[in-house]
C-alpha cells in the first residue's frame, strides 16, 4: 500500500519536471516563432535555401514554354540557351548565347529511333511572341503562358531582379498589362530598392506606357545615381544598364527639347557602352541641331 | 475468344469496385482545380501551366492503375485458391493470360476516357478551344503504352514472387524508361567499350514508352497534329513489345505449378 506521502512526492516531482521543462523550451519556441514570422512565405519555410536553385528552374521553365516545348536538357547541346531567350528578348540581360538562334540543338538523327521519336516532340524554334508552334502572329499574346512560371520564380526568389523586369516587360509590352507590370516592379523594388534595372523598367513604363516623361525622368536618374554607387566591380559588370538608362535619358531629354542635358547624358553613356562611335554620331547630331535655330524647351529638367 | 472477354470482364468489373480509380481520378481533380484558382496577373486565359500538370497527373494516376491492377490478377487468384477451379473449366493458360491483359487493358481504356474527359473540359474552360483530334492521338498512344505496361506487368506477377516487388521493379523500369529513354544512345555514345555496345544495346532492347509520353508537350504547347502514319507506325512498334511480353507470359506460366 502507498502512502498519501509518497504520492505527494510523486506530483511535486512531476510539478518540478513540468517547470523545469517549460523553461527549457520556452526559450526555443520562441526563437522558432521569430523565425517562423520572419519566413511567413510557405515555399520559403518548406525549402528554405534551396528555394533559389527552384526559382532559376521555374525561371528556365518559362524560357521553355517561350519556345513551346522546344528546349534542350542536360544531354543536348545547350549553347545556344546559355542565356534564356525569354529574358535576353527583352534586351534586360547581356547574352552569351552561341551561334544563331535558327540553329538546332538536336543536331542530325544519332539512329532510326532518335529521327522517329522526333515527329513526337517539338522540332522546331518558335517563340510564342512571334506566334508560337502555330506561327499565327495573331496568336502573339500566347506569350503569357510564360507568367505562372516567372510568378512562381519571383516567388521563391526575391532577390532575382531579372525575374522582375523579364515579367515586367512582357506583361507590358505584349498583354498590355500596364499596371500588373508596375505591380511587379514596385514588388522588385520592395525587396531589391537600390536595382537600377527595376528602376530602369519602372521608367520605360512610365514613359512608353503612362507617357509621363517627368517620372521616368525621375526614376531613370534615381537608378543612375544608385549605379555609381555601386563598387568599381560591380559597375564594370553593370555597364549594360547604365549605357541604357542614360541612352533613354538622352532621348527623354532630345524629345524635351533639353539638347545640352542630352548630350551630357550621351557623354555619360559612352563610358559604359560597346558602341562610342555611335553615340559619338548622335552626340554631333544634337550639337549641330544646338548650333543651329533651336527650339525652346518644352519641360524644365 | 468468349473466354477471354468473359476473364476480362471480371477484371474489369473488379476496377470499378476497386477504389483506386477513384482516389486517383479525385486526387487529379483536386490538384488541378486549386492550381486553376490561382491568379495570374488577373488573366483568365493561361492555360498551359494547367494542361501540362494535369496530363503528367493523368500518366502518372494511369500508370499505378495499370501496374497495380495487373500485378495482383494471378498472384491473387493463387493465394484466393481460385486458380485451379478456374483452370478446370474450359479455359486454357493461355486463355487466361488473355484474358488478364485484356481485362486490365480495357479498364485502363476506360479510366483514360474520364481522366481525358476532364482534361479536355479543363483545357476548354480557359483556352475556349476544343482539339480533339489532338487529344484523341494523345489518350490512343497512351493507351497503346498502358498495353505495353500491363504486359510487362503481366509477365513480372509470374516471375516475381510478390505483387509488391512487381510493382516496385514494374514502376523504376517505366519510370526509367521515360525519363532516360530518349537519351540512352546520346549516353552509349560517350561510354567506352565494352560499356557502349551493352547500353546500345539496352536502348535497342527497350519499349521506348517515352515518345507517347513526351507527346504530352505537343498537345501543351498546341502544335500540329502528327501524321497519322507516325501514329500507326508507333502503334505497331508497342503492339509488337506487347505481343512479345505476352507470349513471354504465356510460356512462363505453361510451365508454372498453378497451387
Amino acid at each position: 500500500m502507498t502512502s498519501p506521502r509518497t504520492f505527494f512526492l510523486l506530483l511535486l516531482a512531476l510539478l518540478i519536471l513540468c517547470f523545469g521543462l517549460a523553461a527549457a523550451l520556452l526559450p526555443r519556441f520562441a526563437v522558432y516563432e521569430s523565425r517562423r514570422h520572419q519566413s511567413s512565405d510557405f515555399f520559403n519555410l518548406l525549402l528554405g535555401d534551396s528555394s533559389k536553385m527552384f526559382a532559376n528552374s521555374f525561371f528556365v521553365k518559362a524560357d521553355e514554354y517561350y519556345h513551346s516545348g522546344y528546349y534542350p536538357t542536360i544531354f543536348d547541346n545547350n549553347a545556344n540557351f546559355k542565356t534564356p531567350h525569354v529574358a535576353e528578348d527583352t534586351g534586360a540581360v547581356s547574352s552569351h548565347n552561341q551561334g544563331g538562334e535558327d540553329t538546332s540543338f538536336m543536331g542530325p538523327p544519332r539512329d532510326w529511333l532518335d529521327a522517329f521519336g522526333r515527329h513526337f516532340i517539338p522540332n522546331r524554334h518558335t517563340h510564342l511572341d512571334e506566334g508560337g508552334a502555330d506561327e499565327d502572329l495573331s496568336g502573339s499574346d500566347n506569350v503569357r503562358e510564360i507568367l505562372p512560371w516567372l510568378k512562381l520564380s519571383a516567388r521563391l526568389d526575391p532577390d532575382n531582379v531579372t525575374t522582375y523586369t523579364v515579367t515586367a516587360y512582357w506583361l507590358r509590352v505584349r498583354m498590355h498589362k500596364d499596371q500588373e507590370a508596375e505591380q511587379v516592379l514596385r514588388e522588385g523594388l520592395r525587396n531589391n530598392p537600390q536595382s537600377c534595372e527595376i528602376l530602369f523598367e519602372l521608367g520605360r513604363l512610365f514613359n512608353e506606357s503612362y507617357h509621363d516623361t517627368d517620372r521616368a525622368r525621375n526614376v531613370w536618374e534615381l537608378g543612375v545615381r544608385y549605379w555609381r554607387q555601386l563598387p568599381l566591380e560591380e559597375q564594370n559588370d553593370n555597364k549594360l544598364i547604365f549605357d541604357q538608362i542614360t541612352t533613354n535619358l538622352s532621348q527623354l531629354e532630345e524629345k524635351a527639347g533639353n539638347l545640352p542635358q542630352a548630350v551630357s547624358w550621351l557623354q555619360a553613356a559612352q563610358t559604359a557602352s560597346p558602341s562610342t562611335g555611335e553615340l559619338q554620331k548622335r552626340i554631333d547630331e544634337i550639337k549641330a541641331k544646338m548650333a543651329g535655330p533651336s527650339p525652346a524647351p518644352k519641360s524644365a529638367n | 475468344m468468349k473466354n477471354i472477354f468473359a476473364v476480362a470482364g471480371i477484371v474489369i468489373k473488379e476496377l470499378y469496385r476497386r477504389k483506386d480509380f477513384y482516389v486517383l481520378f479525385i486526387l487529379t481533380v483536386l490538384v488541378c482545380l486549386i492550381m486553376g484558382s490561382v491568379n495570374v496577373f488577373n488573366d483568365k486565359h493561361v492555360v498551359r501551366y494547367l494542361k501540362e500538370l494535369c496530363l503528367l497527373l493523368i500518366w502518372v494516376s494511369s500508370l499505378v492503375i495499370a501496374i497495380t491492377t495487373t500485378a495482383r490478377q494471378i498472384p491473387a487468384e493463387r493465394e484466393q485458391r481460385t486458380l485451379l477451379p478456374l483452370l478446370a473449366k474450359p479455359l486454357t493458360r493461355t486463355q487466361l493470360i488473355f484474358g488478364k491483359f485484356l481485362g486490365c487493358w480495357l479498364a485502363c481504356g476506360l479510366v483514360l476516357i474520364c481522366f481525358y474527359i476532364f482534361f479536355g473540359a479543363l483545357a476548354a474552360s480557359r483556352d475556349h478551344a476544343w482539339p480533339l483530334v489532338n487529344y484523341f492521338q494523345a489518350a490512343f498512344l497512351h493507351w497503346i503504352a498502358l498495353g505495353v505496361v500491363v504486359a510487362f506487368a503481366l509477365l513480372g506477377s509470374l516471375v516475381f514472387a510478390a505483387p509488391s516487388s512487381n510493382s516496385t521493379i514494374s514502376f523504376v523500369i517505366v519510370a526509367t524508361i521515360l525519363t532516360l529513354g530518349r537519351y540512352l544512345d546520346a549516353v552509349a555514345l560517350a561510354q567506352p567499350e565494352p560499356f557502349r555496345s551493352l547500353v546500345y544495346a539496352f536502348y535497342y532492347a527497350v519499349p521506348h514508352l517515352e515518345i507517347p509520353f513526351e507527346m504530352r508537350n505537343l498537345v501543351v504547347h498546341d502544335w500540329p497534329l502528327i501524321g497519322w502514319y507516325f501514329i500507326a507506325l508507333e502503334t505497331l512498334y508497342l503492339l509488337a513489345y506487347a505481343a512479345v511480353f505476352l507470349v513471354a507470359a504465356c510460356l512462363v506460366f505453361r510451365r508454372k505449378p498453378v497451387n
